[in-house]
């Protein structure tokens, strides 16, 4: 970890405009060195322009911003920092690996490109024109870009769009490896599941405003009597009964089309009460679990919203 | 599962040396222009073909010696053609696939990346000149060499002047609307702006376009410095035109 104590980024009172449309309203967020910090909300909320303020791209329009300690977009700050703007970048005209090694003799201590471009699965494309790479290709390529001039602190804009399951993994495992060695990780996401793999901390945004903000395991965590069983089932069950028959307390749901949520203290009684209701509505609960909260339940909870519109 | 050796990405942040970073720039954005097919067609192919022409076909009529003046004519197109036309489309699709905001988020100074295009695209006009020069010798040409001072520095002067204007006009709108508007340009300067054709009408020697072509055949044909008001007409365009530029060029 990094001695110095600095945050490697600040945010207070971030407020941006564009008209008469408020995009980021009065953001704060504080992300410590050497550690991911993941700014999750639906499309729109404010994530890139938050980013985007922080990279030095956009002006706010009021607040403050420091990041490593300094003015982002500053020439002193720019040698410092790694970014994955959201959609890539490149000469139409040039190849992958011709990309990487210019943004490479921006750095003083670059990776080994060819390495970097293996790691990434661009080998095959090495030599393919920026253009006619695929949308994965261009993020992947962005990354490298992002990482080649080994930085203190990354940002990553919605690194994982457009991938497909195996470049996903391997940038969760780069994020991992980023941060074994110090490196702070700033990346945006409207997945969930990414957010809980990879960050320390999680931001929720929703229309410019933090909304929560914590570990996963505290934004998730459980009240004793903050549980959920989870079954599915033919749908349209009428679950007054079931209502009925379980303890003062528990809520029953159909909260998706034959998705079945069951809500508060979950014990094996009532476990043994669902199977029973089910058994005798002679339908079988399929995938029956019992789960704590995920964060699109914290952020449902939260704005009476789906994060994935 | 990928697993990466400790200290893989250990930070080791810094700026790359400027003139490595430079030359990476400069002969990136030379390399492009000279691997795109239909830049090598606007910069090159058409002003040797005309070049040609116009040295042997006496339908347009053009001060003696014919090759001179052709080559001097010539020499300010296929400025036009590469620091303005080939710059502006250019642009316009770098914006449109994001390099520049790619490249500004980089190490690389702000100012650097001006002066990487910049010395990218005089590259390029070097060897549109030593091309079109061969072939002008070959016709019979008549290199005066007491004008080569003058005429290597009015095509620096060129290429700064017409680069800024292209930088203004790629750097702004979306990369369809560049792409029609600069050939569109580039073909009335040839045809009317007092490249191809010296016209006597009093406003064509405020055009950047006649004023370098003017200057050049003073320097390339007789020999001699230019005169005072062609070369203040092709500073004050690129002053204002750069000036401009930096106001209204956007990242993407």
């Amino acid at each position: 970890m990094s001695p110095n104590p600095q945050p490697a980024v600040e945010v207070s009172g971030l407020v941006k405009r564009y008209g008469s449309k408020t995009a980021v309203d009065g953001l704060d967020l504080v992300q410590q060195p050497g550690t991911v910090l993941a700014l999750l909300g639906p499309n729109g909320a404010g994530k890139t322009t938050t980013v985007e303020i922080c990279e030095g791209f956009r002006s706010a329009d009021d607040g403050t911003v420091r990041v490593l300690g300094l003015e982002p977009g500053s020439e002193s700050l720019r040698p410092r920092i790694g970014v994955m703007p959201q959609g890539g970048g490149g000469y139409p005209g040039i190849r992958a690996e011709e990309m990487l090694h210019l943004v490479a003799a921006c750095a003083a201590n670059p990776l080994d490109p060819k390495w970097l471009i293996d790691v990434l699965g661009l080998g095959g494309a090495a030599r393919t024109p920026y253009k006619r790479l695929s949308g994965g290709q261009q993020q992947r390529l962005s990354l490298a870009c992002a990482l080649i001039g080994r930085p203190e602190l990354v940002f990553l804009d919605e690194p994982t769009a457009g991938m497909d399951p195996q470049a996903r993994r391997l940038v969760w495992d780069l994020v991992g490896a980023l941060k074994g060695d110090g490196v702070s990780v700033l990346l945006t996401t409207h997945l969930m599941d990414e957010a809980e793999a990879l960050a320390d901390n999680v931001v929720i945004i929703d229309e410019g405003k933090v909304v929560a903000q914590g570990s996963p395991a505290e934004l998730t965590a459980n009240r004793p009597d903050d549980q959920q069983l989870r079954f599915r089932a033919r749908p349209g069950l009428d679950t007054s009964l079931l209502s009925a028959a379980l303890p003062e307390g528990l809520k029953v749901r159909e909260a998706t089309r034959g998705g079945y949520v069951v809500e508060g203290l979950i014990d094996p009684q009532v476990v043994s009460t669902v199977t029973s209701w089910c058994a005798q509505q002679g339908v079988l609960a399929e995938e029956l679990t019992v789960a704590k909260r995920s964060l699109e339940d914290v952020f449902l909870e939260l704005t009476g919203r789906e994060l994935r519109s | 599962m990928t697993t990466f050796a400790p200290g893989t990405f250990t930070p080791a942040p810094g700026r790359g040396s400027l003139p490595k970073m430079l030359f990476a720039h400069a002969r990136t954005e030379a390399m492009l222009t000279l691997r795109n097919g239909e830049q090598i067609l606007l910069t090159v192919i058409i002003p040797l073909a005309l070049l040609v022409a116009l040295s042997l076909m006496p339908v347009i009529p053009m001060p003696e010696p014919r090759v001179g003046s052709a080559t001097a004519r010539i020499f300010a197109l296929a400025i036009i053609s590469s620091a303005f036309t080939g710059q502006a489309i250019a642009l316009g699709f770098d914006r449109r696939y994001g390099v520049l905001k790619r490249l500004s988020a980089s190490a690389l100074p702000r100012w650097l990346l001006v002066a990487g295009r910049v010395c990218g695209a005089l590259v390029v006009v070097a060897i549109q000149i030593a091309l079109l020069a061969v072939t002008a010798l070959i016709l019979g040409w008549k290199l005066p060499l007491s004008g080569l001072p003058w005429m290597v520095l009015l095509i620096i002067l060129g290429t700064l002047t017409f680069g800024a204007l292209g930088v203004l006009l790629g750097g702004a709108l979306r990369a369809e609307i560049v792409l029609a508007l600069a050939n569109i340009i580039w073909f009335v300067l040839l045809m009317v702006g007092g490249v191809a054709l010296s016209v006597p009408v009093g406003f064509v020697h405020l055009l950047p376009s006649a004023a370098l072509a003017q200057a050049l055949e003073t320097s390339v044909v007789h020999g001699t410095a230019p005169g005072a008001g062609p070369v203040a007409v092709l500073v004050a365009w690129g002053v204002v035109a750069g000036a401009l530029a930096t106001r209204t060029t956007r990242l993407t």
